[in-house]
């Protein structure tokens, strides 16, 4: 993975000494409330209903043992010892104290890590596959670019007072793992008719209030033209982009109020004059695409005989490598899934005993790196089969190995009325609720792939608008109900949910979803998904069996 | 009235004139309203003339007359305002304006570093006990990953 020269660690450095200081002049009284929400906002310092919310950015995904170990560290010393998992990627710690917030972020920098843009209106993280360089599919490992982009991105000095939040993601295979088409751009890396490999250029999707699909401003765009096309449309939604109403403030309004032809003529305006100047070179893409180079594979992995002695040895080991873990394109190795999806603790949590030992395990089996996934797991990327024994041994003693990965209670989950201080309903309550309910493997896995995401507010920080089965939490006069949403998709068929009828009240909940996949199990046919069904028999028959009953 | 200029504390002497008002002796900014108005007028008294332009111009419509002027101050309505970094950067990149580009109005000192880098030199704060804050602002990172607008 990439390692940071000088200059990244100097400036990750100076980065932390700015904040302490613009930390200590606020609480002197020297910067007022909302000139501080700002700067802390993009040192990923909220303010949340019980105390500031860090969040810290996991670039693409990816961190190191060490990195693990430093955040068990922080969540152990600063925090009540655990984090949270996002779906873009990065990491949240719910209970630091906002005086101790510049020594984290020193921590955090003393393993090339920090939370530069992580919230505020400026440009996010850049996420990705978290099969990026492991998968069959590939047609370029995205993460070079990632990183480029990161380094493009990070204190940028014309765009750190953008209208509103904006997202990048990239992928590089042909299956979309990172929701790209819900991004502000969408990055595809795409061959053309000449067999060269460039981007497919997305602009304008999103979730949140008004969910997008992005819309192709750009067939196929050289590598080398990668970072000023990047600039001519963050440039021209800096200028443009609306800064009357915070809800209307999304690149993907003014793609929609603008029109997608005047957008993209405004972009190739800019971009012209531009490009020529901020050419990315060959010799840097190999510079840093040499920094993402395989790691040195066991030649013998495939040789292995114990996996499939284990496999049929041990159902309960076969159950789980068949739900979390997926191929590899070396031949010998799988990626294994860490579930944070166990019954009792909330989606995407990890505690810090666990992430210690996720640092020893990714050492021993997996290169000593993890990665985060937008569905709010863990992947070790790179485990020989003759090891994904031991490591789910280890995994199954530190409740890690829940082999629910892909299946309906691997639910996305924000924070909701929990921390959340923008909720308007319980996430994780619903969550637990509806894992509960689905405790039969055997029925869970005849369900096959149903993606259940759930938010407690408009926000959608949960991207339930794109759930197969998406669940908004809605307040009624006080109460907490519920808006679903049904057939929505953030992959390659990019779709957002319809919705089902009236909001239902709380404890409804578990049961309606249980009715909903009670319907989809009558109404399949053959080998049919979920999500399959819903597109073929409309929501039609879903909805008269939930409002039946109400 | 003490601003910073060229990573100084100086004593600064141009004034801002309001449309309505009458013109002054010595150096003033104008709005690009009233530059447009009274342009014969402005080119032919003393003193050196300025603009003073909002975050909802655009810059490319002045460009052509970017030689008259020493000054071009960037009025913050807002410190959430990023139009007059993207202003800012095509002043000086494109349009090549090499004269003093000052920000004026409600930015925050904590700006101050991004706002050199896109080429504004020149800083004129509400408050002038932040001066010294404010100068200390423009060293906050030796490195950088995206080029200066000034190169
Ligand atoms: S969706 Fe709403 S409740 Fe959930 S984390 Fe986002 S803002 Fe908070």
């Amino acid at each position: 993975m990439y390692q940071y020269n000088q200059q990244d660690q100097t400036l990750i450095e100076e980065r932390v000494a700015q904040f302490r200081g613009q930390t200590e002049r606020f609480l002197k009284g020297e910067i007022d409330d909302d000139q501080f929400r700002a700067l802390r906002l993009m040192n990923g310092l909220y303010i949340q209903t019980h105390a500031p919310m860090l969040r810290i950015a996991g670039p693409y995904g990816l961190l190191s043992s060490r990195q693990i170990r430093k955040l068990a560290h922080i969540a152990r010393t600063y925090d009540k010892g655990y984090c949270h998992f996002t779906t873009r990627q990065n990491i949240q710690f719910n209970w630091p104290k906002l005086e101790q917030v510049p020594d984290i972020l020193g921590e955090l920098a003393s393993v090339q890590m920090h939370a530069i843009q992580t919230s505020g209106n400026c440009m996010r993280n850049t996420t990705s596959d978290p099969l990026a360089g492991i998968c069959k599919d590939e047609i370029e490992d995205p993460r070079p670019y990632c990183e480029i982009i990161r380094q493009w991105t990070i204190l940028h000095p014309e765009f750190a007072y953008l209208p509103r939040k904006f997202k990048i993601a990239v992928s590089g295979a042909s299956h979309d793992r990172a929701a790209t088409q819900f991004h502000d751009i969408g990055l595809h890396l795409v061959k053309n008719a000449d067999g060269e490999i460039g981007f497919k250029v997305f602009v304008g999707g999103g979730l949140g209030r008004t969910p997008v699909i992005g819309q192709v401003i750009r067939p196929f765009l050289e590598k080398k033209h990668l970072l000023s096309y990047l600039e001519a449309i963050v440039r021209i939604y800096n200028l443009f982009g609306r800064r009357d109403n915070k809800y209307k403030a999304r690149i993907k309004i003014l793609v929609k109020e603008a029109g997608l032809d005047t957008i993209r003529e405004q972009v190739e305006k800019e971009w012209r004059l531009i490009k020529d100047y901020l050419e990315l070179d060959s010799e840097r893409i190999e510079a840093i695409t040499a920094q993402f180079a395989p790691p040195d594979y066991d030649p013998d992995a495939a040789n292995d005989q114990s996996f499939s002695q284990s496999l049929e040895q041990n159902p309960d080991f076969a159950t789980w490598a068949k739900h979390n873990t997926v191929e590899h394109r070396i031949p010998g190795y799988r990626a294994a899934f860490i579930s944070l999806k166990a019954r009792d603790l909330p989606p995407g949590d990890v505690t810090e005993s666990q992430l210690d030992l996720i640092a020893d395990l990714a050492d021993r089996f997996s290169f000593g790196e993890v990665r985060s996934t937008h569905r709010q797991n863990l992947i070790l990327s790179d485990v020989r089969q003759q090891d994904l024994f031991s490591l789910w041994q280890q995994l199954v003693s530190a409740h890690l190995a829940t082999p629910n990965i892909g299946t309906a209670t691997d639910i996305i989950c924000c924070p909701g009325l929990d921390f959340c201080s923008l909720a308007n309903a319980a996430s994780i309550g619903i969550a637990q609720g509806i894992n509960a309910a689905l405790d039969d493997l055997d029925y869970l896995y005849d369900l096959g792939d149903i993606k259940i995401n759930i938010s407690g507010c408009m926000n959608g920080c949960a991207h339930q608008s794109v759930g197969h089965i998406g669940i908004l939490g809605v307040d009624k006069k006080g109460e907490q109900w519920y808006q679903l949403t049904l057939g929505g998709s953030s992959e390659n068929e990019a779709a957002i949910g319809e919705r089902l009828g009236p909001a239902i009240p709380k404890d409804q909940v578990t049961k309606v979803i249980t009715h909903i996949l009670g319907v989809y199990i009558e109404q399949r046919r053959e080998d049919e998904s979920f999500l399959q069904t819903v597109n073929r028999t409309g929501i039609t028959p879903f909805k008269e069996r939930v409002y039946a009953h109400h | 009235m003490r601003i910073i200029k060229d990573k100084q504390i100086v004593e600064d002497n141009w004034h801002f004139v309001a449309d309505d008002t009458e013109l002054p002796v010595g150096d003033i900014t104008v709005s690009t309203a009233r530059w447009r108005r009274d342009k014969p007028v402005l080119l032919k008294r003393e003193g050196n003339i300025g603009l003073r332009i909002d975050s909802t111009e655009a810059v490319e419509d002045i460009a052509e007359d970017l030689p008259y002027f020493r000054l071009i101050e960037l009025n913050f309505s807002t410190f959430t305002d990023g139009r007059s970094f993207t202003q800012a950067s095509l002043l000086r990149s494109r349009f090549k304006f090499s004269g003093e580009l000052r920000a004026v109005g409600n930015f925050m000192v904590d700006q101050i570093f991004y706002l050199s880098r896109t080429g504004v030199n020149a800083f004129a704060l509400k408050n002038s006990d932040q001066l010294p804050v404010a100068l200390a602002n423009l060293y906050d990172f030796s490195v950088a990953y995206q080029a200066s607008a000034t190169g």
